[in-house]
């Protein structure tokens, strides 16, 4: 029996501990924001929060996930509200979709770790993340603007404020 | 010709309104069946419908399907724009696949083009009918009442009537005729010309929107295929032992191969059945699989390329011939020549095919991320041996599309299953199987030969193709040239004013299932045309923007020897070609951005989807050969826009497409069998590959609108290479680019 969390809710799985958390989330528990795009993690549609970090959960089996804290783009922020997805809905970035929920997450765990990231910071965030309609350069844009839109300091986990932990 | 009248509500989406309810179905005739035998069949078929709720509730039926263009809220929009209702207030209903809707293939760059008139006429309609119901209850004449934003407003009194209080009065007047019709003046448009926000966007941010690879049916089982890895491969016999051991596997289910031509049936092949579609996929690696590779197991892509440039290298099946290129070649002046090549392509989108489907007591229910819903009616009803009035297609969002996803092949595996096991089965296909198995863009092969005169400028022009044509698809391996649609894709129509031109096209054996991809084959014909008038203006040292005017020539008609009112009403103008060639080159800095070693601009212009665009792109490449695009700038007339903020982003995108194309995209096939299956050998461009700004300028236009999708694509992959010769004195004729040291 894996105990997990996800999005908040304690769960149990009793499956085939080598099935990703992707089919996991999706199959079982219809979280369907998190999407199939490769299987490999080559392309990060499945992109989902564990403990914080950002991983690719169709390569994360569920063995791995055992007492951690899973976050999907469900349980990003109460009302679709983080500061990634006001600027994605500013800068119109979204075609099909299908990508975006990934994009939102990975950018999402970049701003955590480099809150004012340079053009290359996102490259290098971003590069694991495909968008087949073509829609880097609003990502780009909308990244920046979230980036803006948060004040310099916020809390940390440890209630800290980002500029009180860097002194 | 579109002709509106009432439709009672039963037959409207199987009474989703209320009693009381206006509901206006608006009859359409897209331009193509004006051309068409069918024409008396369409004129009868309702395809749009509008609802008016007496609660105020507008809602507009989307027939097309919403792949990321925006159309599900586009099209929309001009209507609720002609009948001034509030974009707040109206729902979008998702039509399902229905004949009665005219055609819903959401392909081909047409939905605007096709159904922005009727948009306009079913919204005026409306508005008249409320205008004069409002004038009746209040006893005035209409000339005094006046539709605004959601309400009939009353100029003497100021009273106000809403939609919703006038709806029940409204559906009992009579629908104006055509000509009694007034459609708004632009300055009061309230959507149409406006960045209105896609109905999808918030959901989609919030991970709620509903793709094909999202949808459930109560009891569905989840199927993987797998499938002969050679096509036309036949199963001779398979081992489901160790499959059935896998926790969550049901059983294994065989499926047969189709019959030529292979068209949108299914493969065929066997099934995985189990309850999670990580089973599914586990059980299926363990299949013991035995193949007859069959005819087709010959197809090496290497030799198959060689055949090709041979092919091109005799002389073909002329296509279209002015004046005389042999006599001009035979007069022994300067000549040039040279060979191009653009390689097997997968449409690969976000989301791999994948459709849920329910076969019970003679009926389909389907719910699919499909292009065409109609194709998917049609595609199960022959497989199951239904009429197609029995198969009910819900279309869901498309995680991209791209071509891929008007071939509903997935579909079908999914109804056959379905019938197999007697519960919903959905079929999800693994991004090997998407790239395995694909409907491949054709790969080319072009000859290209020019005489020129002493400025350098062609006096004679030749140009030789062969691809295997998507008309193999449809009528079998036999057929061998290129078909009038792909003749028609920048190939017979090259605008060049040249006194002397010919094109021909050879035969191509098919040995892969053949389908469109964005933009379909105007990507090698633009691909050939434009670099190799690119290598003329360097030939004769001339800046590649003045000489690509310079053989544009005058502004004129070019006649494509087509008759039709398509051709009347969206004729090649040169002159509009021009214009966005001079606006590309003014908003890139053409003039100021002289080539340098490792950095230059190269520029395309192409007419595809009936628009004109022009690329302009700039490159940088290292010392390693390394290329980055750290600009691209696309002007682009496509008529009229109705909502720039989303022409913009198709031209963005597919500036990232066409980069996908130069750079990196190739299928290739030893054995038979295609040697990609997933990102790491089939890559498409990233956020550090792809461009890093395109900048999009549109040409106002009043012109009727035509195609935005699929027509930024063409340019692009020339003016990337045009670029990374002015930038490192290496022409590159055979894509993609990572296959040479540049």
């Amino acid at each position: 029996m894996i105990k997990l969390k996800v999005n908040g809710v304690s769960r149990q799985f009793d499956g085939e501990p080598d099935m990703p958390l992707l089919w996991y989330l999706r199959d079982e528990l219809q979280l369907t924001g998190t999407k199939y795009g490769c299987g490999e993690g080559l392309c990060g549609a499945c992109t989902v929060h564990l403990n914080g970090a950002a991983v690719r959960s169709c390569r994360t089996p569920m063995q791995s996930v055992a007492g951690k804290t899973v976050v999907t783009i469900e349980g990003l922020s109460a009302k679709a509200d983080h500061p990634v997805q006001q600027a994605w809905r500013q800068a119109n970035v979204p075609q099909c979709g299908y990508c975006q929920s990934g994009q939102i997450m990975q950018a999402a765990a970049l701003l955590k770790q480099k809150p004012r990231p340079a053009d290359a910071d996102i490259d290098s965030a971003m590069k694991g993340n495909i968008c087949r309609c073509g829609t880097y350069q609003r990502i780009r844009e909308a990244i920046k603007m979230a980036a803006n839109s948060k004040p310099a300091a916020t809390k940390t986990a440890t209630g800290k404020t980002t500029a009180e932990v860097k002194k | 010709m579109n002709r509106i009248e009432l439709v009672t509500r039963r037959t409207f989406l199987g009474g989703m309104f209320s009693a009381g309810a206006l509901v206006l179905g608006a009859r359409l005739l897209p331009i193509e069946a004006l051309a068409s035998t069918d024409a008396d069949k369409a004129a009868w078929n309702p395809s749009v419908y509008l609802g008016i709720e007496t609660d105020g509730a507008v809602v507009i039926v989307a027939h097309r399907s919403e792949m990321g263009t925006g159309i599900r809220s586009v099209l929309p929009s001009v209507l609720a724009d002609e009948l001034d209702a509030d974009w707040k207030r109206v729902k979008i209903e998702q039509a399902i696949g229905d004949a009665k809707y005219g055609s819903q293939n959401t392909d081909g760059s047409c939905s605007i083009r096709d159904f922005y008139d009727a948009m306009r006429e079913a919204g005026a309609s409306a508005r008249l009918m409320l205008e004069r119901a409002a004038a009746a209850q209040w006893g005035v004449s209409v000339a005094e009442c006046k539709a605004q934003n959601h309400q009939v407003v009353h100029a003497g009194s100021g009273r106000k009537l809403g939609y919703g209080e006038l709806a029940a009065l409204a559906a009992k007047q009579e629908v104006p005729k055509k000509d009694e019709l007034k459609f708004k003046p632009p300055a009061e448009y309230r959507y149409i010309g406006k960045d209105t926000p896609t109905v999808d966007r918030d959901d989609i941010c919030a991970g709620r929107g509903t793709f094909g690879i999202d949808a459930t049916m109560p009891g569905m089982v989840f199927a993987s295929i797998a499938r002969s890895p050679v096509f036309g491969g036949k199963l001779k016999s398979y081992d489901d032992q160790e499959t059935r051991k896998v926790r969550g596997v049901q059983k294994t289910v065989e499926l047969a191969a189709f019959k030529p031509p292979h068209g949108f049936q299914a493969l065929g092949g066997v099934a995985v059945i189990a309850d999670n579609t990580w089973a599914a996929m586990k059980g299926r690696e363990k299949l013991k699989l035995d193949w007859e590779t069959g005819e087709n197991a010959g197809y090496d892509s290497a030799a198959y390329k060689q055949s090709l440039l041979e092919t091109v290298r005799k002389p073909q099946k002329v296509v279209r011939n002015v004046g005389d290129v042999d006599a001009e070649f035979a007069k022994g002046g300067k000549t040039y020549e040279a060979e191009y090549y653009v390689p097997h392509l997968a449409h690969a989108p976000m989301e791999p095919p994948a459709a849920v489907a329910e076969f019970k007591d003679g009926r389909a229910v389907i719910h699919a991320a499909t292009q065409n819903p109609q194709a998917v009616q049609e595609t199960v009803a022959a497989a199951l041996g239904i009429d197609k009035k029995n198969v009910e297609c819900h279309v869901t969002l498309l995680g991209g599309g791209f071509g891929r996803k008007s071939k509903p092949d997935y579909v079908a595996e999914a109804a056959l299953l379905s019938r197999e096991v007697g519960k919903p089965v959905k079929v999800v296909w693994s991004r090997e199987d998407d790239i395995r198995f694909d409907y491949y863009h054709a790969v080319a092969a072009m000859y290209m030969k020019a005489a020129v005169d002493e400025k350098g400028r062609p006096t004679a022009w030749l140009q030789r193709s062969a691809f295997p044509t998507i008309g193999s698809t449809f009528s079998g391996p036999s057929t061998l040239y290129g078909q009038g649609f792909e003749m028609g894709m920048g190939w017979t129509n090259v605008p060049f004013d040249i006194p002397n031109h010919r094109a021909e096209n050879g035969p191509a054996k098919p040995h892969v299932r053949i389908g469109w991809l964005r933009s379909v084959a105007n990507i090698y014909h633009a691909f050939a045309v434009h670099s190799f008038v690119d290598e003329l203006a360097q030939l004769a040292k001339r800046d590649s923007v003045e000489y690509l005017l310079d053989v544009l020539g005058q502004p004129r008609k070019i006649d494509i020897g087509q008759r039709s009112p398509m051709a009347e009403k969206f004729p090649l103008e040169t002159g509009r070609l021009r214009r966005v060639i001079e606006l590309a080159a003014e908003r890139s800095g053409w003039a100021k951005k002289k080539p340098a070693k490792g950095r230059a601009l190269g520029i395309a212009a192409h007419w595809s989807f009936l628009s004109y665009v022009a690329a302009v792109v700039e490159v940088e490449v290292d010392a390693s050969g390394k290329i980055r695009i750290p600009r691209v700038d696309i002007a682009a007339d496509v008529g009229k826009v109705i909502n720039p903020d989303r022409v913009k982003s198709q031209f963005e995108g597919a500036s990232v497409f066409g980069a996908s194309i130069a750079l990196m995209g190739e299928i290739t096939a030893v054995g038979g069998a295609i040697q990609q299956s997933n990102f790491h050998d089939y890559p498409v461009a990233r956020i550090n590959e792809a461009p890093v700004e395109t900048r999009v300028h549109l040409i106002q236009s009043d012109a009727p609108p035509a195609g935005v999708g699929e027509p930024g694509t063409p340019p692009m992959p020339p003016a990337i290479c045009n670029a990374v010769f002015a930038a490192t004195g290496k022409r590159i004729r055979d894509l993609p680019l990572r296959k040479h040291k540049v």
